[in-house]
């Protein structure tokens, strides 16, 4: 068998197979620090048990999907209070539910995402809209910017 | 390359992209089905609708009374946008000519003319912008409210194009910036999609009525069940006279106004 | 047979060059509306939608090019149709994907554009015209590409494109009514509620499209050695004709109705676009160049000297493309939303990044129709000899 082009083609290849191997080595053997999430707030302190909404386990890898559900069924269908497999009844609300315990975005949402290599900014970008506890000031920074425009 | 391989390539690409395209059913949800409700205290209706008393609106508008536009902002986070045509409005004023354009005539008493209007979405029962939406982000709730599901919103606004009545905000930018002071209780908004007052669907789950009418001193906005003849809002609606934006088109608009 | 559009002369890749310099800068400015938000828009709570959308109704009219050249070819056996067929269909292709390009840039949120097609919802107007524009473009790639092929390896092309071919003239008529029923089943906007409004999308599309088709043939002509035929042209031109003559008729149907029935609310977005509102007059030049353009036009295409005289010819095709590109593409979108909900007159005034954007989109839709008829007319003259 004859290829055409046989030497275009391989240079081809390599070059896509070197590209979409790219994440796997270029990652390879760096040390990244574990993402530790702190569960030290003030509320969860407090708690006799500490638990959360589902296991341990389930929330770490479920979580998105969780809120996910419960933003459908709070937005769309108006119910909103969810009953745990445990029983507990909770709101369905990441500002007055979620956040009631874990008020400290940085030192747990912020951890496993960074860790997970997401973008803070944009990515999960529920917090552009969902106030984080100790975001009640404003953002002040774009204002100036602003004024110089509106007439 | 033979007719068979070019064919096989060709059918291949196809089903890949079929595949690809195929939605990964959501077992999480399923399993998860029964497991949500309403809370016990919510207030339900048929068909949620206002009533505003204009005159009693206009007495408490001697003091400048703004009371339930501010209560309004504040629960939901409304920014305060300077540039005129990027504002973001759920609940304000407008003059007669504008809040009922067509139907001014020049004769009305001076009072009329340059009283305010207070204005806001209708809820209409035929909504406009629930029948354009391309991707049902703006429904209809059970009991009447239109909603706006800002989660898909995809920020085309048709609707904006469709409610007659200029009831839809659009974020033009982020509006957090002009938010002076931020309510922790409510979400804000990100850029690129649309918003409107939604008769506080999040204080009715709860139990509670809309932000201004609770704002309200003066009783002016009367907020009930239009499908029950015994609320408070039907009686008012018997017993005196109202009018309504724009109902020549059908719409059904269900924010009355006392006269 | 893609490879084609790899060579060409020094013209050749002047052009792409030219053309991708804008779409760069359109992108540049696009990029900062990614940035910010449509805040960087002349559009507003009162005039919400502005530049992108009326593009995108124009060019669903310019679209309109192939089923012109198409059904005379397919049912009627107008054999001089035969050459210039891939011409309309290639430049339909490039329309479309400009007509695309256009709903995307004007969305807030581009990246849940697919939300549309997860949540099918069948009495939405936007909906359905996202099915047809997007099988239009389908259709039109397929039936061009196939037959282009076929008549370059001199076979027939494949039994199935017939059908399509067949499908695609409703279809082409399809794109221009729910565009038009778009905007006019919208309760409260005066200017859009008329049940001509689909007439005037598909008159005002049949000539503005082969208008446009026709200077394109001449300008393949004249710079390569292809001839898409003077009969070809001719008849275009009574297509052309007879649906400006349409248009022209419809507009004055609908300043009649506003004005002699003297309802307010009809009357207003008239006012304003041809004498101004409440003093705000921004549109006003541009409705009255539409109707010295379309005045000319008309009286050009009516012409006799029109078919002998090539210089006659672009003029006329000039006059009707623009004065419908300023009707549709300026004043019907922009003028349904002065005045506003309130009674009150916001003007419009796109911003330089807007204009950039547009710019970029249309320099895109030219970028792929130099492309693609690159590769036709190379076909061309290769099977010419
Ligand atoms: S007032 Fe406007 S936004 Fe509100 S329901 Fe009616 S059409 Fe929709
Ligand atoms: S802007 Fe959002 S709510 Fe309005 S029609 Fe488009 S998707 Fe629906």
């Amino acid at each position: 068998m004859k290829i055409y082009d046989g030497k275009y083609i391989l240079v081809g290849l390599l070059v896509f197979g070197v590209l979409a191997t790219f994440p796997i080595w270029f990652d390879h053997g760096k040390v990244v620090a574990p993402a530790n999430p702190s569960l030290n707030t003030p509320v969860i302190d407090a708690m006799m048990s500490k638990h959360c909404i589902l296991p341990k386990a389930q929330m770490i890898t479920e979580h998105m999907k969780l809120l996910n559900v419960w933003r459908t069924e709070v937005v769309r269908y108006g119910k909103r209070v969810y009953v745990a497999p445990s029983g507990k009844k909770y709101e369905m609300s990441l500002e007055t539910e979620c956040f009631r315990c874990h008020s400290n975005k940085a030192q747990f949402c912020d951890r496993c995402h960074n860790f997970a290599g997401l973008d803070k900014a944009t990515d999960p970008y529920c917090f552009s809209c969902h106030v984080v506890p100790s975001e009640k000031k404003p953002g002040a920074g774009k204002v100036a910017m602003v004024h110089k425009e509106s007439k | 390359m033979d007719k068979s391989k070019r064919d096989f390539l060709k059918i291949g690409g196809l089903c890949a992209l079929g595949l690809s395209s195929l939605e990964v059913a959501d077992a999480f949800a399923k399993s998860h089905a029964t497991k949500f409700l309403t809370n016990p205290q919510a207030s339900h209706a048929k068909r949620w609708a206002m009533a505003i008393d204009v005159k009693k609106c206009w007495k408490a508008e001697k003091k400048e009374c703004k009371d339930c536009i501010l209560a309004c902002d504040w629960a939901h986070n409304i920014p305060d946008i300077p540039v005129k045509r990027q504002e973001v409005k759920w609940l304000w004023n407008e003059k007669y000519q504008n809040a009922f354009p067509d139907m001014e005539n020049e004769l009305e008493p001076e009072e009329v003319k340059d009283k305010p209007f207070l204005v806001l979405c209708n809820h209409c029962t035929n909504a406009p912008c629930v029948r354009v939406c391309p991707t049902q982000a703006t429904f209809k709730s059970p009991d009447g409210i239109t909603m706006m599901d800002m989660h898909r919103c995809i920020g085309c606004r048709y609707c904006m194009a469709a409610c007659p009545y200029g009831a839809r905000s659009f974020n033009w930018r982020d509006p957090r910036p002009f938010i002076k002071k931020i309510n922790p209780a409510y979400p804000t908004r990100d850029r690129g999609v649309v918003e409107k007052c939604d008769f506080c669907v999040e204080r009715l789950a709860v139990g509670k009525i809309p932000a201004c009418v609770e704002a309200c001193k003066d009783k002016a906005l009367i907020f009930g069940d239009l499908d029950d003849p015994n609320s408070e809002l039907r009686k008012a609606l018997a017993s005196r006279y109202s009018i309504r934006r724009k109902p020549e088109l059908g719409t059904k608009p269900g924010v009355y106004y006392l006269i | 047979m893609l490879e084609r559009a790899l060579s060409g002369s020094a013209g050749y890749k002047r052009l792409l060059g030219g053309l991708s310099i804008l779409m760069g800068l359109g992108f540049i400015a696009y990029l900062t509306q990614w940035e910010n938000g449509l805040m960087i828009t002349g559009m507003g709570r009162d005039v919400s939608w502005g530049l992108y959308i009326s593009q995108f109704t124009f060019l669903v009219g310019v679209a309109a090019s192939a089923v012109m050249v198409v059904l005379p070819y397919y049912i009627h056996d107008v054999k001089v149709f035969g050459r210039i067929t891939i011409l309309g269909e290639f430049l339909a292709i490039a329309a479309v994907i400009m007509c695309v390009t256009f709903v995307l840039v004007d969305l807030g949120k581009p990246m849940r554009v697919l939300n549309v097609l997860l949540y099918p919802t069948p009495w939405s107007m936007l909906f359905w015209d996202v099915v047809v524009l997007n099988g239009y473009l389908l259709l039109n790639i397929l039936i061009g590409w196939n037959v282009l092929e076929a008549e370059r390896k001199g076979t027939h092309y494949p039994k199935w494109v017939k059908p399509l071919i067949y499908l695609s003239i409703p279809w082409a008529v399809s794109i221009h009514t729910v565009t038009a029923f778009l905007i006019a089943g919208l309760p409260g906007r005066e200017y859009w509620l008329t049940a001509i409004m689909a007439a005037r999308f598909l008159a005002s599309a049949f000539c503005s499209g082969p208008a446009l088709l026709i200077l394109l043939a001449l300008i393949v002509k004249k710079y390569t050695k292809f001839d898409p035929g003077k009969e070809a042209i001719d008849k275009l031109l009574t297509i052309v004709t007879y649906a400006m003559l349409i248009s022209v008729f419809f507009v004055i149907l609908e300043v009649f109705t506003a004005f002699y029935s003297q309802i307010p609310g009809h009357m207003e977005s008239l006012k304003y676009l041809f004498v101004g509102l409440d003093g705000k007059h921004a549109l006003v030049p541009f409705m009255w160049l539409f109707v010295i353009l379309a005045v000319a036009g008309v009286a050009l295409l009516l012409h006799p000297n029109v078919r002998k005289n090539e210089k006659l010819l672009v003029a006329a095709c000039c006059c009707v493309f623009f004065s419908m590109y300023l009707d549709k593409g300026v004043g019907l979108i922009i003028g349904g939303f002065i005045p506003n909900m309130f009674g009150q007159v916001h003007q419009y005034a796109p911003t330089l990044p807007e204009l950039m954007i547009v710019a970029g989109v249309w320099a895109t839709g030219f970028f792929v129709l130099t492309i693609l008829y690159k590769i036709a007319v190379s076909v061309k003259e290769e099977v010419q000899g």
